[in-house]
């Protein structure tokens, strides 16, 4: 029978599908790599005008060291006679921003679908809450991050003191509950009105419903939620770390090695590229999350 | 069998936005009753209130005023007690459950446990022909065949009644006619009363002990014409003369709603 026979060419399609997609992170890397070499090759050592305007970097290797050099700069010491490589410190810092992009992505998602849950169960709290979501997030995420980072050690909870790590996840947070609530509501809102009619002919509760059906329903939506959501959080943490210089992470290494770019350029470029590394493992593990949820599913949606 | 009717229905009156200037008088003054074992179609031009009707059966909306009765209870009982199961147009099998899972929804809604909710999904999959896509994905299957699986669905927890949104709307011709010939041994085997909505006036005679017709503005029933072709219908059936002249009644008795709207409309227009 027909239906049999689909299901084999699905499973290579999304083989292929996948292959093609790494093959091509392959070469989007290789094509950086070549534009900045390149770029080095050809363009002005001082910088240069474009039709009046300054708009051409300085190309020597002061400041866009060779990317070579960059990645050679990783298995040197951090200073002279240390014993630590830059990459230790790098990972280091990557693993500490890790934790609380992590801790900042998660309370966004609580945050974020609890708020999709209130509005798809109230049309007037959609109503009513919505709009100040979006304002939310109009405000400058710079502007806040002093307020929220000066509740650190200021903050008593029943005995419990804030502490300033916890500001900078707040920051994620913020950044990640937005897209997860918006996506979510919308996917708990996409069944069909059969669908629901049909979960009410069998007298099944709100709760049960939303669990049996709304929630299933919601997956196709939330995964590319997730995604945003997941690059909102690492945004969020390390620009705080970067703005209120919360010690330890890797926004924190970005303004340490920035500061040392005279003498040594390419440091600041191992920080880049930490923080690069943070927002891939983020967005792999929502895609390997995506793997696992949507295993089983005819096709993701577009949101 | 039971003595009990299977649907009564009495003085049932359905008003949407009564009293505002977009008042709709969707149904008024339906009484019908429905004995077990028998095969009810609602047929009528769009507007007549026949979806409404099934949806007041099933106590998905209350009426304005009157009273339905499933099974000898008030409507919302019966539904507490998924007294009928339900087929729509689209099958609406959710994409995230396999087949067998899909057809065990009603029973997990009632608190079976695993192995008694498998037994019976398997035995519904064999009852329409399709044990072994148990482990298969909704989507993986035609349309025919998702809606197959819908009827099982809606047929797993042996419920008396089974109500049909136009649940063969959507499929080709040939699968069309193959599926009223399904459903009509389904029913038979399992003894199931039925009420089914449909556009099709051939679908409606062949299937039906009873074809309600139905006209709008405000729906009402008009006609119900019965048809006596007897169990055990097969492909035959659809070149008896008994389903011709049935059909040309029912037939009939639509275009007389037709005409009546026309006249109706004349004498608004001017």
């Amino acid at each position: 029978m027909s239906a049999v026979t689909t299901l084999v060419p699905r499973r290579q399609r999304a083989w292929y599908r996948r292959s093609r997609r790494s093959l091509m992170f392959v070469l989007a890397i290789v094509l950086v790599a070549t534009l900045w070499e390149g770029y080095k090759l050809v363009g002005p050592q001082d910088g240069g005008q474009l039709f009046g305007w300054k708009v051409l970097p300085r190309a020597k290797d002061r400041v866009m060291p060779h990317i070579s050099d960059i990645l050679s700069r990783f298995s040197d010491p951090i200073n002279r006679g240390s014993d630590e490589t830059v990459f230790s410190v790098v990972l280091k810092g990557v693993w500490f921003s890790l934790r609380l992009v992590l801790a900042g992505f998660g309370m966004g998602l609580v945050a974020g679908v609890l708020l999709a849950v209130v509005m798809c169960r109230l049309r007037i709290a959609e109503r009513a809450i919505l709009p100040y979501l979006v304002i939310s997030q109009t405000v400058p995420l710079i502007a806040l991050a002093p307020l929220v980072v000066s509740w650190g050690g200021k903050l008593q909870l029943f005995g419990w003191e804030w502490p300033r790590w916890l500001s900078a996840s707040v920051l994620g947070a913020f950044l990640t509950f937005f897209p997860i609530a918006v996506g979510t509501l919308r996917g708990l809102q996409s069944p069909s009105a059969s669908s629901l009619e049909l979960m009410d002919s069998y007298a099944a509760p709100w709760r049960r419903t939303l669990f049996t059906l709304r929630f299933p329903s919601a997956v196709p939506f939330m995964v590319p939620a997730l995604k945003l959501g997941a690059a909102g959080s690492v945004i969020g943490v390390v620009v705080s770390e970067i703005s209120t210089g919360l010690r330890g992470g890797i926004g924190r290494l970005v303004i340490e090695f920035g500061r040392a770019t005279t003498s040594d350029p390419a440091i600041v470029y191992t920080a880049v590229l930490g923080a690069a590394f943070l927002g891939l493992v983020m967005a792999g593990m929502v895609s390997l999350a995506e793997i696992v949820v949507m295993r089983n599913r005819p096709k993701e949606v577009e949101a | 069998m039971s003595t009990v009717d299977a649907v009564e229905i009495s003085g049932l009156k359905k008003i949407f936005n009564a009293g505002k200037p977009s008042q709709v008088d969707a149904l008024v003054d339906i009484d019908l009753t429905i004995a077990p074992g028998e095969f009810v179609s609602l047929i009528g031009p769009s507007g007549c209130g026949k979806s409404t009707l099934l949806r007041l059966i099933a106590n998905l909306t209350d009426p304005s005023a009157g009273e339905v009765r499933v099974n000898g209870k008030p409507a919302k009982q019966a539904r507490l007690d998924q007294d009928y199961g339900m087929a729509f147009q689209q099958a609406g099998l959710f994409d995230w459950r396999t087949v067998s899972k899909n057809i065990e929804l009603p029973l997990e809604l009632k608190g079976w446990d695993r192995a008694k909710r498998r037994a019976r999904a398997q035995e519904m999959l064999e009852l329409v022909k399709l044990p072994e896509f148990a482990q298969h994905m909704p989507w993986q299957l035609s349309g025919g065949m998702q809606q197959r699986i819908a009827i099982a669905r809606a047929l797993a927890a042996h419920p008396p009644l089974l109500l049909m949104d136009e649940p063969f709307g959507a499929l080709d011709e040939m699968t069309r006619e193959h599926m009223q010939a399904e459903l009509l041994r389904i029913c038979a085997e399992t003894h199931t009363t039925v009420v089914f909505v449909t556009h099709s006036i051939p679908e409606a005679v062949y299937l039906s002990t009873k074809v309600v017709v139905m006209s709008p503005r405000p729906g009402r029933i008009t006609e119900i014409i019965d048809v006596p072709l007897g169990g055990g219908r097969n492909d035959d059936t659809r070149e008896d003369a008994v389903f011709y002249s049935k059909i040309t009644e029912v037939r009939e008795a639509l275009r007389g709603i037709e005409a009546g709207l026309a006249v109706a409309r004349g004498i608004e227009d001017r």
